[in-house]
């Protein structure tokens, strides 16, 4: 099974809506969302709730009061701010701690407990088009990268077990832990931007980081004719470093149509949009990157 | 008065907002603008304030003088992010899953671990007239956007107001932006994925204990349901910023709509106000 990973940089690029369309035109696929503190994908798709479990990773600090003598010595070694010391009286701010132990370790009276930290939850669903794999990351979102893990392994071996011969992954905006665990394992990239000056600026650096982990990109641009310049400039950008161009969306109302009917924009009947990206679809098709 | 910019989805438009707002509030009083999403920093794109100054962006790294070590291994079992592999005679460091939490420097018995530091990134800094304007890039590669932006808020000069572009979503990253301020602003768009995303982000805040109120971007260019949600979560909707392709086409150039559309500086200058006075006290 080949992973095919959607992501862009900029957030509200279209991502999402594009890989929607995609898991309405593949045959034997399998989905992951890892945008997990934003997992929109579930919206369209409606999935069918097959399995849901609580997601533990690291583990969260907490001090008892009644043993708590007030040194202070875990506010002076905190490095994360984590701890509040309010007249007198010290806390964690769940929030902030990261979980490194450092207040557990050190405290002098052993007043500070340190407990599986509950991150989340993963769910196993099943589609009309295939499984979805999503996942919802608690309030303070600590550890997404590794939730973001943990919903690639899961689907790559529900996928390898299904016999998918694709796996295709919505990936989070940005470049940081989150995309960083996204990438790994991916075979190629789809790169989805827009021709806006911070469209392009975001899609260099993640093309930066796909070439960081040496992981093949294409590229698309979305709303295209909003500026036939920048788009001019993304191709050239993408013919300089070996980006393959895999064609432009044009800037259409119907994707947002599309998304409100709760349907992939490639199933609403004559959207310009929509028929861009079965076009980039095709082409996909006949990448043996990903395609045998 | 410090207020964050943030948003559940991306891409909703909170760097059209903090840098218009920026541009509106400085007729007013000095305005500090601090782009969070070291991820991905857009505001000066809009800005295009010349820089005047870099700061290294500095995480603390820990190394081993092995003249000291023993080989005992209570770094490694210190280390709560598999950061450290413990070899029979030293210590290996992984530093791209180090949080630096000084850890191992604590646990280590023989004061064999160095700290010192290393480059996770850069903050810039501009000025003109009323508005500073600071914005932090991470290292490409590098995993952690939160050192980066907590460094940067450190370096935030005292202003009348200060605004932070948050990153997107609802992750430690944008929680380390928004965890301190007065006031979050969370903009969105009228689409389901818009509410949706929204909706994340509004628990984060809530769970901060932070007041916070929602632009809604694009007016009109989706369905009714945010605008609905809001007022059924009692939600106060502070600006409306109506759709149109002109705003779109001269966002794509780099253009704020500040400068350009009087009906839409009018909006802003609103928020601004309410800003400004605290609205959300009244």
């Amino acid at each position: 099974m080949k992973e095919l990973l959607v992501i862009s940089g900029k957030g509200g690029t279209g991502k999402t809506s594009i890989t929607l369309s995609f898991a309405a035109l593949a045959e034997k696929a399998i989905f992951a969302d890892c945008d997990v503190d934003a997992a929109d994908m579930a919206l369209i798709l409606k999935p069918q709730e097959q399995q849901r479990e609580d997601f533990y990773s690291g583990s969260l600090a907490a001090i008892d009061p009644s043993l708590c003598m007030g040194c202070g010595k875990c506010y002076r070694l905190c490095r994360f701010d984590a701890i509040r010391a309010e007249e007198g009286e010290f806390s964690v701010d769940p929030l902030a701690c990261e979980g490194c132990g450092v207040c557990y370790d050190n405290c002098p009276v052993k007043a500070i407990t340190f407990e599986p930290r509950l991150c989340g939850d993963l769910y196993v669903s099943s589609t009309s088009r295939g499984t979805l794999v999503h996942a919802r990351l608690g309030a303070g979102g600590e550890n997404s990268g590794k939730l973001v893990s943990e919903v690639k392994q899961r689907t790559k071996a529900l996928g390898e077990e299904q016999g998918c011969s694709l796996m295709i992954t919505d990936g989070p905006p940005g470049i940081g832990c989150s995309v960083i665990a996204s990438l790994t394992g991916a075979d190629a990239v789809l790169i989805v931007t827009e021709p806006t000056v911070s469209g392009i600026h975001d899609m260099e650096r993640v093309y930066e980081l796909c070439k960081h982990f040496r992981i093949p990109a294409y590229v698309c641009v979305n709303k295209a004719d909003l500026n036939v310049e920048n788009a001019k400039k993304i191709r050239a950008f993408g013919e300089e470093k070996g980006v393959q161009w895999l064609g432009e969306i044009p800037y259409d109302p119907s994707v947002t149509k599309a998304m409100i009917q709760t349907m992939p924009v490639v199933s609403l009947e004559g959207s310009p949009a929509g028929e861009a990206i079965l076009t980039i679809w095709e082409m996909l098709k006949n990448e043996r990157t990903l395609f045998q | 008065m410090k207020i964050a910019i943030a948003s559940g989805k991306g891409g909703t438009g909170k760097t059209t907002v903090a840098a218009n707002l920026a541009l509106a509030l400085e007729r007013k009083g000095s305005v500090v603008l601090a782009d969070c999403d070291v991820e991905e920093p857009n505001c000066n794109l809009f800005l295009q304030m010349e820089y005047s100054r870099e700061e290294p962006g500095v995480l603390p790294s820990f190394s081993c003088d092995v003249s000291r070590c023993d080989g005992c291994g209570a770094c490694a079992r210190a280390c709560r992010f598999n950061a450290i592999a413990s070899l029979p005679d030293r210590p290996l460091f992984f530093l791209e899953m180090c949080h630096a939490c000084g850890g191992c420097v604590l646990a280590c018995p023989h004061q064999a671990i160095i700290e010192s530091s290393r480059h996770n990134g850069v903050i810039r800094h501009a000025s003109r007239g009323n508005l500073t304007f600071l914005s932090g890039l991470l290292d490409v590669g590098e995993a952690m956007a939160t050192p980066l932006i907590r460094q940067m808020k450190k370096s935030i000069p005292p202003a009348d107001m200060v605004l932070l572009d948050a990153p997107p979503g609802a992750a430690c990253a944008m929680i380390e932006a928004v965890r301190d301020v007065d006031y979050v602003v969370l903009v969105s768009e009228p689409t389901p994925f818009g509410l949706h995303d929204l909706i994340i982000a509004m628990d984060a805040v809530e769970e901060l204990k932070l007041p916070f109120g929602v632009v809604i971007n694009w007016y009109g260019s989706g369905d009714d349901a945010l605008e609905e949600y809001c007022l059924s979560r009692g939600v106060p909707i502070i600006a409306k910023i109506p759709y149109s392709r002109k705003i779109a086409e001269a966002y794509s150039r780099g253009e704020l709509f500040y400068t350009l559309f009087p009906d839409l500086a009018e909006i802003v200058d609103h928020l601004g106000a309410y800003l400004r006075q605290g609205g959300w006290k009244a």
